[in-house]
């Protein structure tokens, strides 16, 4: 496997760990006031993801990093290209993070209403634009000559992209319910695997078109095997939550976002971004590259820490492995 | 304006506000620490309490340095592409270890403090805090050694072909010495930073005599912060000078608005240039001293500006190699001048409140506490001086800043999203203000609410949540 390729991969692992992650926080996010009827049941809410949300969020920040290192080229593209949609993104990850912080430093109802508002769009936003951006990296946008992007806002809002954001949208929401039952008790926890498996059923007929899509344009046979096992999983996550496994459910769940994610980037290969317009203007793992020095210089410390990275965070996931409930909350 | 102009306003208005948060996350986790430590040796709440008091003031500031902090590794994709494909090959691997070494050790631990109280043995929990106070430093080391490359580009290569400098050495890159220097004057800057806020928001307590258990010691420990830090700041700052001068000559002409070159070299302390900051009208100089400042020695030839401009041009190419200078010249003066006053107070407060003395005199106390601006006004002039008077270059010597932003990208793309920051920030900055205030204010908890419960308890309340 040449280094190029290694770093493919990496960059797909560090979006595969962002997008399992922060999806179920997002997804909670979103649910906010769709599950927490009280003040105290928000707050069970914030806090079932409070200790974890700035640790994966980092996924993201390593992915931007990362691709930067790897392939500054695909970096530059993608980040100048997608200017509007990346705007939007960070201006909702920044009202949210911030309402995670904030929320509760006042005792007010209006204050709390307000950053309860941060943290619905702040997830909601991401949430369907990393889908369509996703898609559009798959399909391909305008990019002209020197690799940059000649196209306008308009060319990444196609049908195509729109259902990816609706896939990313339903699967963090069935996600985040999942993660919500399995780390809730008592009546929170009735009412989020109830909207699992609606949520989940949603998942299920979006994410399945989209992979058929997928496919049809840029599929084979390695895709059609994680597709399937991606929409498999979605359905034993859905039956898992109807008996009452949450664990389980999860597990299923983050395995259909990690696997549609793998069929996503596998699609993509070798390609990282092609143009629409001349295949010739296409980016590719070879022509967007660092040199092998860096590239193997990058290899060697992500060999080390990204290992160290999944043990502590892994660990962290056990010290707060407690179910919450509103008796929890202090005054 | 063009987009260029745009992009730059941008760049400098979201990088210099990300830094009003970061030297205090990076001073003050470290001096909770320290407080934690205390308590957990000697078993007295006051230092607990302590801890959790600045704790909190940490925590409300720690967000915002998180999230802006995003912003700034988006940018180098958005507005400035074509500046990215150029230096991508060298600049992205700190900007990538940085986050693979330090912010998920920072983000992980951080969160693990928060929250596990009651859930760690004490000794582990203490550990969490001391994670991120390391986490922060090192990533302040990963981010410099990426500025320090564009202020002294070494270990890379150009490659004409693609048009773009390659990695040649990565030790070179991590062994620069602009890079060797700004790392202790940054960081001793940042402890300076978190020692005036602790201090300033003792004195108000003290001024009011009021949780004098918790403030005594606080103001002490601010006070002491202060001082050797800014010893730290004053040794690696005359150290980076001398940098400065070898690598870029300009920059230090720039910051002395000295137009003819001179041996020896007087140091300016003050002067009135033609508005257009190309000519000097009035000055007030102290003989000799610029001369020590960038040799180290009284009678060492420093270059000026014009002579300088004429061999760039013969190196360069025709085209302008001066920065602003007003800019250059009041930047270096005003980031000098308060992190001095900083320390002028800390001294006097020192004194005036030895062996646990508590002068009455409002006008010490409302100077104590306004001098919390000081080090935010010297780190962001600091800044802004640095990335300022390496223009025309934003790689010096190898890229020009009007080469680096991107090409695709349009000036209605540029206006909105500075538009959009500008508010989102300045709304955001009010917010925090006011909470660091009204926490500030607040003063330590009570004894009985601070003392954590034995980890592992089952069934109880949490001892922290949002
Ligand atoms: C509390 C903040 C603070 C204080 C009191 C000082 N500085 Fe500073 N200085 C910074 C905070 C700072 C900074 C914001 O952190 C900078 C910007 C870039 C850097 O590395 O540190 C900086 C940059 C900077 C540079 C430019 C480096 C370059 O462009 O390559 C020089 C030469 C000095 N400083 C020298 C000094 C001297 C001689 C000081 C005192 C006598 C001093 N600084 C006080
Ligand atoms: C936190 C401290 C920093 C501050 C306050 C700061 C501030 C600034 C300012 C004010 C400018 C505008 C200069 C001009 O346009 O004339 C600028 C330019 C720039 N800086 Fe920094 N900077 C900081 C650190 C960094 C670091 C660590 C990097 C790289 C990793 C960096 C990369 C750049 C780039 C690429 C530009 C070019 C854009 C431009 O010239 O406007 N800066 N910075
Ligand atoms: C322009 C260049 C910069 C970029 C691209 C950048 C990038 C980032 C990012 C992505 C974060 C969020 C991390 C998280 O979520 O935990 C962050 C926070 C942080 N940055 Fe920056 N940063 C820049 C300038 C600086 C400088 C100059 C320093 C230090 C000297 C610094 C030190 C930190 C620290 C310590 C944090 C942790 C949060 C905090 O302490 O407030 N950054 N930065």
């Amino acid at each position: 496997m040449e280094l190029t390729d290694v770093w493919f991969v990496a960059i797909a692992v560090l979006f595969l760990g962002y997008f399992v992650l922060e999806g179920f926080d997002f997804g909670v996010g979103i649910l906010l006031p769709v599950l927490g009827r009280s003040d105290a049941e928000r707050r069970v809410m914030i806090n079932t993801i409070g200790p974890v949300w700035d640790g994966n969020e980092v996924w993201l920040i390593t992915a931007g990093g990362a691709m930067f290192a790897a392939f500054p080229e695909w970096y530059a593209s993608l980040f100048s290209g997608f200017y509007l949609p990346l705007l939007l993104i960070l201006v909702a990850l920044i009202v949210r993070g911030v309402a995670f912080e904030y929320r509760g430093t006042r005792d007010s109802a209006a204050w709390r209403a307000r950053w309860d508002a941060a943290i619905f769009f702040g997830s909601l936003i991401p949430a369907v634009l990393w889908g369509v951006a996703l898609a559009n990296i798959v399909r391909g946008v305008p990019l002209g000559p020197g690799h940059h992007f000649t196209g306008t806002v308009l060319d990444l809002l196609n049908p195509y992209a729109l259902l990816g954001g609706a896939v990313t949208l339903t699967l963090f929401l069935a996600h985040g319910a999942v993660f919500l039952a399995l780390k809730t008790v008592g009546e929170i926890r009735e009412r989020a695997r109830t909207v699992a498996a609606r949520a989940g059923t949603a998942a299920l007929v979006v994410t399945a078109g989209f992979l058929i899509w997928t496919q049809v344009r840029h599929g084979h046979a390695v895709t059609w095997v994680l597709a399937a096992i991606a929409v498999a999983a979605l359905v034993a996550a859905l039956s898992a939550n109807r008996v009452g496994r949450e664990g389980w459910a999860f597990t299923f769940s983050a395995v259909t976002i990690g696997l549609t994610v793998v069929a996503l980037f596998t699609a993509l290969y070798p390609d990282v971004l092609p143009s629409t317009v001349d295949p010739a203007h296409s980016l590719t793992t070879v022509n967007a590259a660092a040199t092998p020095k860096t590239l193997g210089i990058m290899t060697w410390v992500a060999v080390i820490f990204l290992p160290l990275v999944l043990a502590y965070q892994a660990w962290t996931y056990w010290v707060f492995r407690r179910r919450i409930g509103v008796q929890h909350i202090p005054g | 304006m063009d987009a260029l102009d745009l992009a730059r306003w941008q760049f400098g208005i979201t990088t210099v506000y990300h830094f009003l948060f970061v030297p205090l996350s990076i001073g003050l986790s470290l001096l909770v620490a320290i407080l934690q430590t205390a308590w957990a040796r000697t078993g007295n709440t006051v230092y607990l309490r302590a801890t959790k008091f600045w704790g909190k003031l940490f925590l409300i500031n720690f967000a915002m340095g998180v999230v802006t902090g995003i912003v700034q590794e988006f940018q180098f994709g958005m507005n400035w592409s074509a500046y990215s494909r150029y230096v991508g090959d060298i600049f992205g691997a700190p900007l990538a270890m940085e986050a693979l070494v330090a912010f998920f050790l920072e983000s992980t631990f951080l969160g693990l403090w928060i929250f596990g109280w009651d859930r760690l043995p004490k000794a582990v929990h203490l550990a969490c805090i001391w994670t991120v106070a390391v986490g922060s430093a090192v990533s302040a080391f990963f981010i410099l050694a990426a500025n320090a490359w564009m202020q002294n580009p070494r270990g890379f290569r150009f490659n004409p072909a693609a048009d773009r400098a390659e990695l040649s050495s990565f030790t070179e890159v991590l062994t620069n010495k602009v890079l060797l220097a700004t790392v202790p004057h940054t960081l001793f800057a940042c402890w300076m930073t978190a020692g005036v806020l602790v201090f300033a928001v003792a004195a108000w307590h003290l001024a009011r005599r009021s949780h004098l258990d918790v403030m005594l010691p606080s103001l002490r420990l601010g006070l002491v912060t202060t001082l050797i830090a800014a010893f730290g700041i004053l040794i690696s700052g005359d150290l980076l000078g001398k940098v400065m001068t070898e690598t870029q000559p300009m920059k230090m002409a720039a910051a002395e608005a000295l137009y003819e070159s001179a041996q020896p070299a007087p140091f300016s302390l003050f002067t009135i240039g033609t508005l257009s900051g190309t000519e000097p009208v009035i000055t007030l100089d102290v003989p000799r001293v610029l001369s020590f400042v960038a040799t180290g020695s009284l009678d060492g030839r420093v270059e000026g500006i014009n002579d300088l401009q004429r061999e760039y041009v013969q190196k360069y190419g025709p085209g302008d190699y001066r920065p602003y200078i007003p800019i250059a010249y009041w930047g270096f003066r005003l980031m000098m001048g308060f992190g001095f006053l900083a320390m002028i107070v800390a001294v006097v407060l020192l004194w005036l409140t030895r062996k646990g003395r508590l002068p009455d005199r409002p006008w010490l106390w409302r100077i104590a506490v306004l001098s919390v601006v000081l080090p935010f006004l010297a780190n962001s002039f600091g800044w802004i001086f640095t990335e300022m008077a390496r223009q025309p270059w934003v790689v010096f010597g190898l890229l020009r800043t009007a080469d680096g932003v991107s090409p695709a990208v349009g000036i209605g793309a540029v206006i909105t999203s500075l538009v959009v920051f500008t508010v989102v920030y300045g709304v955001l900055a009010v917010v925090e203000a006011g909470l660091m205030i009204k926490y500030a204010k607040a003063g330590p908890p009570a004894e009985a609410d601070v003392v954590p419960a034995e980890p592992g308890e089952e069934g109880g309340t949490l001892s922290f949540a949002y």
